[in-house]
C-alpha cells in the first residue's frame, strides 16, 4: 500500500498497543493457570494426579486423582460427538447440495441462531425433560447421567459443526460438481466421490472444533451429567467431567489451598486439550489451503 | 443409468431431508415446550419485582438488571479493543511476528473453554488486580470471552469496505489514520455493530465465567457500583434449578427465567442476523 507519512506513526503505534491486549490476555491466561497449578505438584506427584481415580478433595487426607474426571470429560465428549457429528455433516451436505435456495436462506440463520442457545438452558432441559423421561423408561434411580449430558451436548455442537462444514462444502468449486455430473454420476455419487474429498480438510476442521467446544462445555455437564467422580461403566452412569468439577467446587474452596491448586491444574489440563485440538484444526486448515492452491 | 444407482440417489436424498426435518422439529419442540411452560409465569410484576422469600417468590428484576450491567461492562471493554485489533489486522498489519502472534492469540482465545475464562478472571481480575468478586471482574472476564467474536466480525466488516474508498481518500492527501477514522470506520460501522449485537447474545447467556468472578447467589439490591456483586439471569437459573431452597416449588419461576433469558438472547441474535443480512444486500447493490 502507500508509504505511511511520518505523522502517521503515532496512530499506528497506538492501534498496535491496543491490539496487543489480545496477545496479553492469552499469555496471562496461560501464565495464571500454570502459576496456580504448579503448587499442587509439591504435594501430589504428576502420575498420581493423572492416573489415580479417587477424587476426594475435601477428605482428610484429601485425594486428588483426576483420572475419573478426565474419563468423564472424554466419555461425554466422545458420546456427544458420536451422536452429533454424523447429523451435523449430513445437515451440512443437505444445506449445500440438496436444499432449495429459498429454504436455505431461511435455514442457515436458524442454525446460526441455534448456536447461540445458552448452555444453561440446555442443562435445564436435561433436568426437566430428559432425566424424568429416563427414570420412567429405564430401571435407574436418577436420570442425570452420561447419556443425558451427551445428548444435550450433541444438540449444542450441531450448529457449530454444521455451519463450519457447510462453509467448506460451499467453497468447493462448482466445476468439480459439473465435471462429475457430466460423467453421468448421480448427485449422491458426486457428493461422496468428488465434493466431500475436496472439502475434507474443512470437514475435519469443523469436526475438531466441535469436539473442542464439547470438551470445554461446562453448564450442560454440571447440570445433567450427575456429578459422581467415577469411571463410567455404562452410558447410564453419572460422571463428573473436569469442567463441572471446577464449576461446582471452586466456589467453596479456600483460596490457595491444595484443592484450589488442584482445580487450577484441572483447568490447565482442559486448556491444553482444547489448545491442542485448536492447533491441529489450524494445521489441517493451512495444509488444506496449500494443497488446494 | 442403472435403476439401482438412481434408487440409491433417491434414498440418500430422502435421508438428508428427513435429518433436516428431524433437527428442525426437535428445535421447534424445545422452543414450544419452553414457551408453553414459561408463558404463565411471565407478568409485569415478574419482570419488575425483586425476588423474595428466599427466592421462592417475587420477580427477577435484580438478575435482569444484573445481566444488562454485565453486558455493558463487557462490551465497554471488548468493543474498543476488538475493533482496534481488527483495524490493526486489516489496515496496518505486515507479515511479521507480531501479526502472526496476534492472529494465533485471537484464534486460541476463541477456543478457550468458558470455565477456564472463569479461572483466569478469578486469578487475574479478582485476586491479582484486587477487583474482588464484582460486576467489574465478571464483566471484564466476559469481555475477554467476547473479544475474539468481535475481532472476527469487525475484521470482515473492514475487509468489506471497498479498496476504492481508501484510494480516493489517499488521493485527496489524507493520511492513513485520517482515512481509517473518517472513511473506513464510518463505512464499516453498521456491520461492526451487528457483530457486537451477536456477541451480546453470547455474553448474556454465559454462566461458567461469572460463577466465581462476580455473580451473586442472591443480592437484595441492584449493583450501585462496579465493585458490587450482581445477580445474573443464567446464574439465577442454575441456582434455582440445582441449589434453591425448594427446587420443585420454584419450577414456575425457573421456567419464567429461562424464557426471559431465551427471549433476550435469541432476540438479540435474531436482530443481529437480520440486520446483517440487510446490510449485505445493500453492499451487494452498491457494487
Amino acid at each position: 500500500m502507500t508509504t505511511p507519512l511520518k505523522e502517521d506513526r503515532i496512530p499506528r503505534i497506538a492501534v498496535m498497543t491496543v491490539a496487543s491486549i489480545g496477545v496479553a490476555i492469552m499469555l496471562f491466561i496461560l501464565y495464571s493457570l500454570v502459576r496456580d497449578s504448579i503448587p499442587i505438584l509439591a504435594h501430589v506427584t504428576l502420575s498420581d494426579l493423572l492416573l489415580k481415580t479417587h477424587w476426594y478433595p475435601t477428605y482428610d487426607p484429601p485425594e486428588f486423582g483426576m483420572l475419573s474426571l478426565l474419563a468423564g470429560s472424554l466419555s461425554v465428549t466422545f458420546l456427544a460427538s458420536l451422536l452429533s457429528l454424523p447429523i451435523s455433516l449430513a445437515l451440512a451436505v443437505f444445506l449445500s447440495e440438496v436444499c432449495p435456495a429459498t429454504l436455505r436462506e431461511f435455514l442457515k440463520p436458524v442454525i446460526e441462531i441455534l448456536g447461540f442457545f445458552p448452555s444453561v438452558v440446555l442443562g435445564f432441559l436435561g433436568m426437566v425433560i430428559i432425566a424424568p423421561w429416563m427414570v420412567m423408561n429405564f430401571d435407574i434411580i436418577t436420570g442425570l447421567n452420561l447419556l443425558n449430558a451427551s445428548v444435550l451436548m450433541g444438540i449444542m455442537i450441531i450448529p457449530i459443526v454444521t455451519s463450519l462444514a457447510e462453509d467448506s462444502l460451499n467453497s468447493v468449486p462448482k466445476d468439480i460438481r459439473d465435471a462429475s455430473f457430466a460423467l453421468g454420476a448421480t448427485r449422491i455419487e458426486t457428493v461422496v466421490r468428488s465434493v466431500i474429498p475436496a472439502a475434507l480438510p474443512g470437514l475435519m476442521t469443523a469436526s475438531l472444533l466441535g469436539v473442542m467446544r464439547a470438551i470445554g462445555e461446562t453448564m450442560v455437564v454440571l447440570m445433567a451429567a450427575g456429578g459422581s467422580a467415577m469411571i463410567p461403566r455404562s452410558i447410564m452412569d453419572p460422571v463428573r467431567p473436569l469442567t463441572s468439577a471446577i464449576a461446582a467446587e471452586m466456589g467453596e474452596t479456600p483460596f490457595r489451598s491444595d484443592h484450589y491448586y488442584a482445580l487450577f491444574f484441572a483447568g490447565l489440563l482442559l486448556l491444553l486439550l482444547t489448545l491442542a485440538l485448536n492447533m491441529t484444526a489450524l494445521w489441517i486448515e493451512n495444509r488444506g489451503k496449500r494443497w488446494r492452491s | 443409468m442403472s435403476v439401482n444407482r438412481v434408487a440409491k440417489d433417491r434414498a440418500a436424498t430422502v435421508l438428508l431431508w428427513s435429518i433436516m426435518i428431524l433437527v428442525c422439529s426437535m428445535l421447534f419442540l424445545i422452543l414450544a415446550f419452553l414457551v408453553s411452560k414459561g408463558w404463565t409465569a411471565l407478568s409485569w410484576d415478574f419482570l419488575t419485582k425483586k425476588p423474595r422469600s428466599m427466592m421462592t417468590a417475587g420477580g427477577i428484576s435484580t438478575p435482569i438488571i444484573g445481566t444488562l450491567q454485565l453486558v455493558l461492562v463487557s462490551m465497554g471493554f471488548a468493543l474498543p479493543v476488538g475493533v482496534f485489533t481488527a483495524v490493526y489486522l486489516v489496515e496496518y498489519a505486515r507479515d511479521d511476528w507480531f501479526t502472526r502472534a496476534l492472529r494465533l492469540a485471537v484464534r486460541s482465545l476463541a477456543g478457550v473453554p468458558s470455565v477456564v475464562f472463569g479461572l483466569f478472571g478469578l486469578a487475574f481480575f479478582v485476586i491479582l488486580l484486587n477487583f474482588g468478586s464484582s460486576l467489574l471482574s465478571a464483566g471484564l472476564t466476559l469481555g475477554c470471552l467476547a473479544l475474539p467474536v468481535i475481532v472476527g466480525a469487525s475484521e470482515s466488516a473492514l475487509l468489506a469496505v471497498p479498496r476504492d474508498y481508501r484510494d480516493a481518500s489517499y488521493a485527496l492527501g489524507a493520511t492513513q489514520w485520517q482515512t481509517i477514522r473518517k472513511v473506513v470506520l464510518p463505512t464499516a460501522f453498521p456491520s461492526i455493530i451487528t457483530g457486537a449485537i451477536l456477541s451480546v447474545g453470547r455474553v448474556a447467556g454465559e454462566t461458567a465465567p461469572i460463577i466465581f468472578t462476580g455473580a451473586a447467589f442472591f443480592a437484595p439490591r441492584f449493583a450501585k457500583s462496579l465493585f458490587d456483586q450482581v445477580m445474573a439471569l443464567p446464574y439465577h437459573i442454575l441456582i434455582l434449578a440445582t441449589a434453591g431452597t425448594n427446587i420443585e416449588k420454584t419450577r414456575p419461576i425457573q421456567y419464567g427465567t429461562v424464557l426471559v433469558l431465551l427471549i433476550f438472547v435469541l432476540g438479540m441474535t435474531l436482530t443481529g442476523v437480520l440486520w446483517r443480512a440487510r446490510l449485505r444486500i445493500r453492499q451487494r447493490a452498491q457494487r
